[in-house]
């Protein structure tokens, strides 16, 4: 029998995010394909001791109307709220912006334990992960502080740092479509971070501007194949 | 008259670098601009590292989709043959040496390239996002940046003091006061802003500079 994969809302869907539980979120860092209702359910579900994967720490709502008139809500409440015992990602916080945000205050305070990625490497050991393999080398971060505590290996003449996949217990994606398979389509630059995401977590959750039956996408421009996807709540936007 | 140039202006020296058909990365703030700087008869492609490939100018009010964005959080207009993709590919494209051209900001360049531009004293928090895979990927790398910071301490240095993005991975600085090539000899001072003498921009540059044979005002 087909697993039933649909949930009715988001707190459902992050019911069993448990304390100390690594946690990847979607998206690029602000609006553009950040799972937003996953992250605020999750917010209001209070696990703790989290460590949180995502490309940006996220801004606050109290900052974000420097980036978007109106402002949003991002990553930043998870912070806010003290549930984050470790961020590992690109853009912990911005340097166009003032040392305000939730996670660079916490950071400040000594509250928070910080592993800066290149946004690549960030990328592709999330892609490791995903494909079980053990790491990969990169020439990026050699002669910086990247490299510190990392093997190195000369391959043909030029130097290489080795990094580690990323794996985690919970994903929260955002994606534009899915089917009740749990196949899934993006919308422009939201999708991001979020495929790579999608495959690399033990239990995949996405919430989704409009669910479908399976068979209404197109098997050619499916992004996100359905194996990858456990849970479904749909978000009508 | 002397004057230096706005970030507007820079930006437009930065575009004048962009050679018909190629593929350019636009980082974070001032080299945004660039997007709607193109010059006139060349065709650029934008590629931006949250996936996209073939961006048009920066959206107006009424254009802005908040799904349709460059790196820098700015919603960007779409062009016909535009595509998307995910992040891994983008860095795919980044690393594998398929970008021609990125624009990035800096805080400091030393005078063998090496690039400072993701963290400074105070700030331990703030993140280099893909601008190491961008320095070491990118076929040339233009930096565009004020000559001086706040306080008057030169950013072209000798050696960089802040964190460092890549090493000797600069090929060209474009500042509010001049345009510096970084060669195999040193920095050389291609152009100067209006009104400025060799002897008061080296007096604002710690590393020294070359003053080219065909040193010249710069030109937009």
């Amino acid at each position: 029998m087909t697993k039933n994969k649909i949930f009715t809302n988001c707190d459902e869907a992050v019911a069993d995010i448990f304390d100390g539980a690594t946690v990847m979120i979607g998206g690029f860092g602000s609006f553009g394909g950040l799972p937003i209702d996953l992250i605020q359910a999750l917010a209001k579900q209070g696990a703790n001791n989290l460590t949180i994967i995502a490309n940006m720490g996220g801004v606050g709502f109290e900052l974000s109307h420097r980036i978007k008139p109106e402002g949003y809500l991002d990553t930043g409440i998870l912070f806010e709220n003290n549930q984050v015992r470790k961020f590992i990602g690109s853009v912990p916080a911005l340097g166009g912006m003032p040392p305000t945000s939730p996670l660079e205050k916490l950071y400040n305070d000594g509250k928070i334990e910080i592993e800066m990625v290149p946004q690549g490497t960030l990328a592709e050991r999330l892609r490791c992960g995903a494909g079980g393999l053990g790491g990969f080398y990169t020439p990026v971060g050699i002669g910086t502080v990247v490299e510190n505590g990392k093997e190195k290996k000369t391959i043909g003449g030029k130097e290489y740092i080795l990094e580690l996949p990323l794996t985690a217990d919970f994903a929260l994606i955002k994606a534009h479509r899915a089917d009740t398979l749990g196949n899934l389509v993006y919308r422009g630059t939201a999708r991001c971070f979020n495929p790579v995401m999608a495959s690399a977590a033990k239990v995949t959750i996405v919430e989704v501007d409009k669910l479908v039956e399976s068979g209404q996408l197109d098997p050619e421009a499916i992004v996100t194949p359905h194996v990858y996807v456990d849970r479904i709540v749909e978000i009508p936007r | 008259m002397k004057s230096r140039l706005d970030e507007q202006t820079i930006a437009l020296r930065a575009a004048r670098e962009f050679t018909n058909g190629s593929i350019v990365n636009l980082g974070y703030g001032m080299p945004g601009l660039c997007a709607n700087l193109i010059p006139e008869g060349r065709t650029v492609y934008f590629q931006s590292e949250n996936g996209v490939l073939g961006y048009g100018c920066l959206a107006t009010d009424a254009e802005k989709d908040y799904e349709i964005i460059n790196a820098s959080d700015q919603p960007v207009t779409t062009l016909p043959g535009m595509c998307f993709f995910d992040s891994a590919v983008a860095f795919d494209m980044i690393r594998g040496g398929h970008i021609d051209i990125v624009v990035l900001g800096a805080y400091q360049v030393s005078e063998k390239g090496d690039l400072a531009n993701w963290g400074r004293p105070g700030r331990p928090a703030t993140g280099m996002g893909g601008g190491m895979d961008l320095a070491v990927g990118a076929g040339r790398v233009i930096v565009t940046m004020l000559h001086t910071t706040k306080d008057g301490e030169p950013r072209i240095v000798r050696n960089c003091t802040y964190p460092l993005t890549a090493r000797q991975c600069v090929n060209l600085i474009v500042t509010d006061l001049a345009v510096i090539e970084v060669a195999g000899k040193g920095l050389v001072l291609k152009e100067i802003a209006a009104g400025w003498t060799v002897k008061e921009v080296q007096a604002l540059t710690e590393a020294e500079l070359i003053p080219a044979a065909d040193l010249k005002e710069i030109e937009l």
